[in-house]
């Protein structure tokens, strides 16, 4: 042997893991192309508008807020998912400078007022479009038709509290429609998301297949999205047969509004969802049957983002609950007892 | 085809043990200088029977066990006992250690004799020839064999299952042994199996290793109430209680052992050692030791005098990389770093590792997100995400709560944890503070 090589000496283990938390965030975002895809399909420059400014926000504030040294929390890549996540989820009018607000609040309020990542008890991106909820009500539900790839929406450009930010022509969500005027629309057209809505809700089918890479990449838990969907469309399903004239049915209500989206991307999220596999469970069905609830009998047409913040809300608690049975605690059997 | 036996949880890590897995044992050829540290297993180190300056044969007894959790250490050349000193240890100190100067001119004949039907050892001097053996567990935790086979009155062990799964990547020492000594395997596991009074001998080999589990298969054809079972390829197979679990699904209580639930777990180099012993009168001298890793110029399968230093190991197998960060004693996972060459082979050495910067890196380190791999991952079914973020906290007495303290240290969380975060060794950490606690606390 020659130069005798300097040995460091850490304590096992010494293989290290072969994924890591932004190559996770990764995989989401690559999960939202379609999404995204299809927000500008039908909502234009307004849609890559939107999502770029809330982006942008979002970074800006992690960026400035969050502890120092500055800038390194950027590095684990959950801030910019935040940002693609709530750019996503707002109506494609919206003036910008709301969804700058809004990317504020997400990260400032939604994360790092909680001690930054891994440490808040809701999901960032669904904080700051609950706030915006909150403090425009007509803003956030003023919805237009898709107008094609090019589409600019005047909204967009609004002054900060000084011009009406309402668009010429405004539209009705399926969801709206249904639940003020009983109308339900087709289903082909919510799966290729040809409809009023958000920007990343209105196609079922670029959730499923932002899903299908997220199973493929194991970057979520399969658990979650299954137990909200087979909660939602169960319930809506059970209701529907009661009274069919007042409420859709499974398909319906699969399709419609965030439902999709958010139980793909939302209640997935893992640091607002619990760690057990059985907790997983528990809270995508709560998620489901609030979703359900709300739609039918709440104030408002959809439900999906109060629904996965109150099973936020919930997820300690679940964790406490189900903390994993370690092993050798079972029941005791010895082998000599035939066993 | 039914799926293969397992436990619940555990990791796949890539195998890594292509490079040495078709090697045939060789013979390390003998060096000047051996080490012999009176420590290299579990409980009391044992007591020197030879003085500086003393002549000693391959194969004489050197030290004594000092205590029933203590064993034999034998001369592992013919040569002269040039000091008995402290001596840099795999564990990190200077440790009392017998230093033997090998005799160039010797012809280093093994030690032999005829064979002891152990048949005819009554009571507990079947006991006292395995620790005269100077056996230990071989698999790497070092724990006197003959321990084991000292049956408390009135206890019953119905099966012995013999350990061949090698489940640490890189390591092939004990896949090299059953595809080459097939026969003494199941001879140590006879003669261990009469002993017991076992109604069934178990032979549990990872399914990685086909050509070992065909070997096994043909050495225990025809004898009744012994049999091989493949099990899964999953981490940590080979740890005592996921293997039970895996082949009877039981669980070992949580801090009783496996004699608990009326079973004996010995590793296959356990196996041949004791074959070693009764049919040939040949001690615990030598061991077959993986040398494998990026860092490794020419990975080999060798049979080790024990005692020989660690550097001419590695420099017999071509020297190092000069990008060598980091020697392992051990597997990849639950081995032991070494700061310096010049310690030597153990009994319970069953490779050595050398990785380069690539591999030693330490993984950016990001805030938890409670992805819950860690959870999944660990085979003990505790919560290692809840326990590194308390022991971080230094909130150790919480963890007990958590059962902490029935971490097997196998190291599948750090491995899972796509944040980098060293949880087994935040948790290691904790528990030598609460047995130190505890400790303090027994002494007032």
């Amino acid at each position: 042997m020659s130069a005798e090589p300097r040995l460091r000496v850490q304590p096992a283990p010494f293989l290290r893991p072969t994924v890591s938390t932004p190559g996770i965030m990764t995989d989401v975002l690559v999960a939202l192309v379609p999404s995204l895809g299809v927000a500008w399909w039908r909502f234009g420059l307004s849609a890559l508008l939107l999502v770029a400014t809330a982006t942008a926000a979002c970074l800006a504030t992690e960026w400035l807020l969050s502890a120092p040294p500055r800038g390194r929390s950027l590095a684990d890549r959950t801030a910019l998912l935040t940002g693609v996540l709530l750019g996503l989820v707002l109506p494609p009018s919206l003036p910008l400078w709301m969804a700058v607000l809004g990317g504020f609040v997400a990260i400032a309020l939604g994360k790092l007022a909680w001690g930054g990542l891994g440490h808040n008890l809701f999901n960032p991106a669904l904080v700051g479009r609950a706030f915006l909820q909150a403090a425009f009500p007509v803003a956030i539900t003023t919805w237009v038709p898709p107008a094609g790839p090019l589409a600019l929406y005047r909204g967009n450009f609004a002054w900060p509290f000084l011009s009406a930010p309402a668009d010429a022509t405004t539209a009705a969500t399926p969801l709206g429609q249904m639940k003020f005027a009983g109308v339900a629309a087709p289903l082909g057209d919510l799966l290729h998301g040809g409809i009023a809505g958000s920007l990343g809700e209105t196609s079922a089918l670029a959730a499923l297949v932002g899903l299908a890479w997220l199973l493929l990449r194991r970057a979520c838990d399969w658990r979650i999205p299954a137990a909200t969907l087979l909660a939602a469309a169960g319930l809506a399903e059970l209701i529907h047969r009661l009274s069919p004239d007042r409420h859709p049915g499974a398909a319906f209500t699969l399709l419609s509004g965030g439902l999709m989206f958010g139980a793909v991307f939302m209640a997935t999220d893992p640091v607002t969802s619990p760690l057990s596999p059985r907790g997983a469970w528990i809270f995508g069905a709560g998620i489901g049957v609030l979703v359900v609830l709300i739609r039918f009998w709440g104030g408002l047409p959809e439900g999906v983002m109060y629904a996965i913040l109150l099973m936020n809300a919930a997820t300690p608690l679940i964790d406490r609950a189900l903390q994993p049975r370690a092993f050798g605690y079972g029941r005791v059997r010895a082998a000599g007892g035939g066993g | 085809m039914s799926p293969l036996a397992t436990f619940r949880h555990g990791i796949h890590p890539r195998e890594h043990k292509e490079a040495t897995a078709h090697l045939p044992i060789e013979r390390m050829p003998f060096v000047e200088r051996y080490l012999l540290p009176l420590s290299q297993h579990t409980g009391a180190p044992a007591r020197p029977v030879v003085a500086p300056g003393d002549r000693v044969e391959r194969g004489q007894v050197i030290a004594e066990p000092a205590g029933f959790i203590s064993t034999t250490l034998h001369a592992p050349v013919s040569g002269r006992v040039v000091a008995i000193a402290p001596r840099p240890h795999p564990a990190g100190k200077l440790q009392p250690a017998i230093e033997i100067e090998a005799d160039r001119l010797s012809a280093q004949r093994p030690p032999s004799g005829p064979a002891l039907d152990p048949a005819t050892l009554e009571g507990d001097r079947f006991v006292a020839e395995l620790q005269r053996a100077g056996l230990v567990g071989m698999g790497g935790a070092a724990f006197p064999t003959h321990v084991k086979y000292q049956l408390p009155a009135g206890r019953r062990v119905e099966r012995l299952l013999v350990n061949g799964c090698e489940c640490e990547p890189f390591l092939t020492s004990d896949h090299r042994l059953m595809v080459e000594r097939p026969e003494d395997v199941v001879r140590g596991a006879t003669i261990a199996a009469a002993r017991l009074g076992v109604v069934e001998t178990v032979l549990g080999v990872e399914a990685n290793k086909p050509d070992a589990i065909a070997a096994l298969e043909r050495a225990v054809d025809g004898r009744p109430a012994m049999r091989v079972v493949p099990l899964a390829v999953k981490y940590p197979q080979g740890a005592e209680k996921m293997l039970i679990q895996a082949v009877y699904g039981l669980e070992v209580p949580s801090g009783r052992l496996p004699l608990d639930v009326g079973i004996v777990v010995n590793n296959v180099a356990t196996m041949t050692a004791i074959a070693d012993w009764f049919d040939r009168r040949h001690p615990l001298i030598e061991r077959v030791v993986t040398v494998a890793g990026p860092g490794v110029a020419r990975p080999a399968n060798l049979l080790v005098p024990v005692g020989t230093p660690v550097r001419a190991v590695l420099e017999h197998c071509g020297g190092l990389d000069a990008e060598t960060r980091e020697v392992v004693m051990g597997g990849p996972m639950m081995g032991m770093p070494l700061a310096s060459l010049d310690v030597p082979v153990l009994k319970g050495t069953s490779g050595l590792l050398a990785f380069t910067e690539a591999e030693a890196r330490l993984p950016a380190e990001y805030t938890c997100i409670k992805c819950g791999r860690c959870v999944e991952a660990c085979p003990q079914f505790l919560n290692p995400s809840r326990l590194a973020r308390l022991a971080r906290g230094g909130r150790f007495e919480e963890m007990v709560g958590y059962h902490a303290l029935d971490c097997v240290e196998c190291g599948s969380c750090s491995f899972a944890c796509p944040s980098g975060i060293p949880v087994v060794q935040l948790i290691r950490v904790a528990k030598a503070e609460l047995r130190k606690a505890a400790a303090g606390a027994a002494k007032r």
